[in-house]
């Protein structure tokens, strides 16, 4: 405690990174805000109040806003369903392998987001493996196609966010006393029991940390339905990027990203009332 | 009863991680294809030429250059900046610190697009030329959080009574730093400038709108995606997965290792 005195230190220390962190994140947001409320073609822009453009954006894209926000959320539970048994796993029956089982599990991530969706275009393509199951097996019909469809961009978009589900979960998962759970089974809990009224609960900071972190660039993306996808999967992600860097509308381009914002804090401020308790977004 | 459970969770786990690697497993397989024709979607035959010559397409090892380079300056400096954050919010009370963890966090939050489009507009406005400085400074500015929580993390779980010990032995505080406080969270730093430059290396779309001119491995990837894809992006994308997961393989044997050596239990 002999650091209480020097005020000064903290400060010292932040300064580099939080002025980074001031001038390229807080002061861009800024600029976008300014951006939102402006008129004009490009490159000549003039602030002026413009709430029109909220309005005019809302309206012409409701379609890929609610798109994005239910591709996001179907991917969001499938990862979590396939996630949380195995981060369960890895926590309790990995034993000395833990580490290297978590490797296993973030190791597809090191080869390219680009080259991993260009793959699963691959996979799914009209005469990959997959599709020719599928009609063999009478699920889809002769002339079906995985590719270019909500499935497939779903597919994906699961596939890629993985890790931010797996990861959280594993980390509250492993922290977990395991003596707590033999209080409960000593207690006459059955294991069913004993892990819903213990593990689950104990786990759930992880489990709001994962979908948050599965959601938010989920609900952002736009490789996925770009690659895997047709403009009738486009996603509210693929509208933003459009307007920027094809027709250069920026103030519509801002204001849709600032609603963007705004649907997922809402989202995120429900689902966390939903899960309960203020603890909660510490953990995140 | 309870073998059975113990099984079909080992089996879903097992299906889980063929799940995870059934892409990766395509993409190797892809990097050993002899297309015909200029996408890589069918399997056309085996070859090892696009082994022989991994950046014979034009373009390819420009990018290559400067997807690293700038993975190596950002991850560089954002370790720096984001270590010296995490030592003042684990160590330090102080005012504004709830302030602080919220700028920290809030980053991680937003959705690349909007990050991306708003450093695009900060760009715009000042009138600054897009290209390897700006990718460079969009890198490092969403690398500080990712660098903050890792190291924090390692902090958090330091035993102050280490320093403690050193000063009572008459080290002044820059020797305690530098002699224990340094060596003992370095594998915290480490492992954040790993990951660093992990997610440098692969970020597409906040590099996609400060780009300008320039072009990185992933924005090539994309490009190339529109007109032809080379087996030769998936020799360098297979190249990168081995040398990253080489380099955790090893890091973990290496303190499995020192576990086992009974070093310092930190």
């Amino acid at each position: 405690m002999i650091h209480r005195r020097k005020w000064a230190i903290p400060y010292l220390l932040l300064a580099p990174g939080m002025a980074w962190l001031l001038v390229f994140f807080v002061v861009p947001m800024w600029y976008l805000a300014k951006m939102s409320l402006s008129q004009g073609l490009f490159p000549f822009f003039s602030f002026g109040w413009a709430w029109g453009n909220f309005r005019d954006a809302v309206s012409s894209y409701q379609t890929q806003f609610i798109r994005s926000g239910e591709y996001a959320g179907i991917a969001t539970v499938i990862a979590l369903a396939v996630s949380y048994p195995l981060a369960y796993w890895i926590a309790f029956r990995g034993g000395r392998w833990k580490n290297l089982f978590l490797l296993l599990v973030i190791a597809p991530f090191f080869v390219t987001y680009l080259i991993r969706t260009l793959a699963w275009e691959t996979i799914l393509s009209d005469n990959g493996l997959i599709v020719r199951i599928l009609q063999d097996v009478g699920i889809l019909g002769s002339d079906g196609r995985l590719l270019a469809t909500s499935a497939a961009v779903i597919a994906g978009i699961t596939y890629n966010f993985l890790p931010f589900m797996v990861l959280p979960l594993y980390v509250s998962l492993e922290q977990i006393d395991h003596r707590l759970i033999e209080a409960a089974e000593d207690l006459y809990a059955s294991r069913a029991r004993a892990f819903a009224r213990v593990t689950l609960p104990l786990s759930l900071p992880g489990v709001f940390a994962g979908v948050l972190l599965t959601f938010i660039p989920a609900a952002g993306d736009f490789i996925n339905a770009q690659l895997l996808g047709t403009p009738r999967q486009y996603m509210i992600g693929n509208v933003i990027q459009s307007e920027f860097l094809s027709v250069r509308d920026y103030p519509t381009a801002a204001s849709l990203s600032f609603v963007l914002m705004a649907a997922i804090l809402v989202l995120v401020l429900i689902f966390a009332r939903i899960l309960g308790t203020d603890r909660l977004t510490v953990a995140a | 009863m309870r073998l059975v459970r113990r099984h079909i969770l080992s089996a879903y786990a097992v299906l889980a991680l063929a799940y995870l690697f059934l892409p990766i497993a395509v993409v190797v397989l892809f990097s050993f294809n002899n297309p015909r024709g200029r996408f890589n979607y069918t399997w056309e035959g085996f070859t090892f030429k696009n082994w022989t010559n991994p950046f014979g397409f034009p373009g390819l090892s420009a990018a290559l250059k400067v997807s690293i380079e700038i993975a190596l300056l950002s991850s560089l400096f954002a370790t720096a900046l984001g270590t010296l954050i995490a030592l003042a919010l684990v160590r330090y009370r102080f005012k504004g610190s709830a302030t602080t963890n919220l700028l920290i966090f809030v980053p991680m939050t937003t959705p690349e697009v909007v990050m991306g489009a708003s450093l695009l507009t900060l760009f715009v406005n000042w009138r600054i030329a897009q290209g390897f400085g700006t990718i460079l400074i969009a890198h490092i500015l969403f690398n500080i959080s990712y660098v903050v929580v890792t190291v924090r993390a390692r902090l958090v779980g330091f035993d102050r009574h280490l320093e403690e010990a050193a000063m009572d032995l008459g080290a002044n505080e820059w020797v305690t730093f530098m002699k224990v406080t340094l060596p003992l969270i370095m594998p915290g730093i480490v492992a954040a400038g790993l990951l660093a430059f992990a997610l440098s290396i692969d970020d597409f779309v906040i590099t996609y709108f400060n780009a300008g001119s320039t072009v990185t491995f992933p924005l090539f990837v994309w490009g190339a995606a529109r007109v032809a894809t080379p087996a030769q992006i998936n020799v360098i994308g297979t190249a990168i997965f081995v040398i990253a997961v080489s380099g955790m393989l090893a890091n973990i044997l290496l303190q499995n290792f020192r576990s086992r050596k009974g070093a310092l239990a930190v």
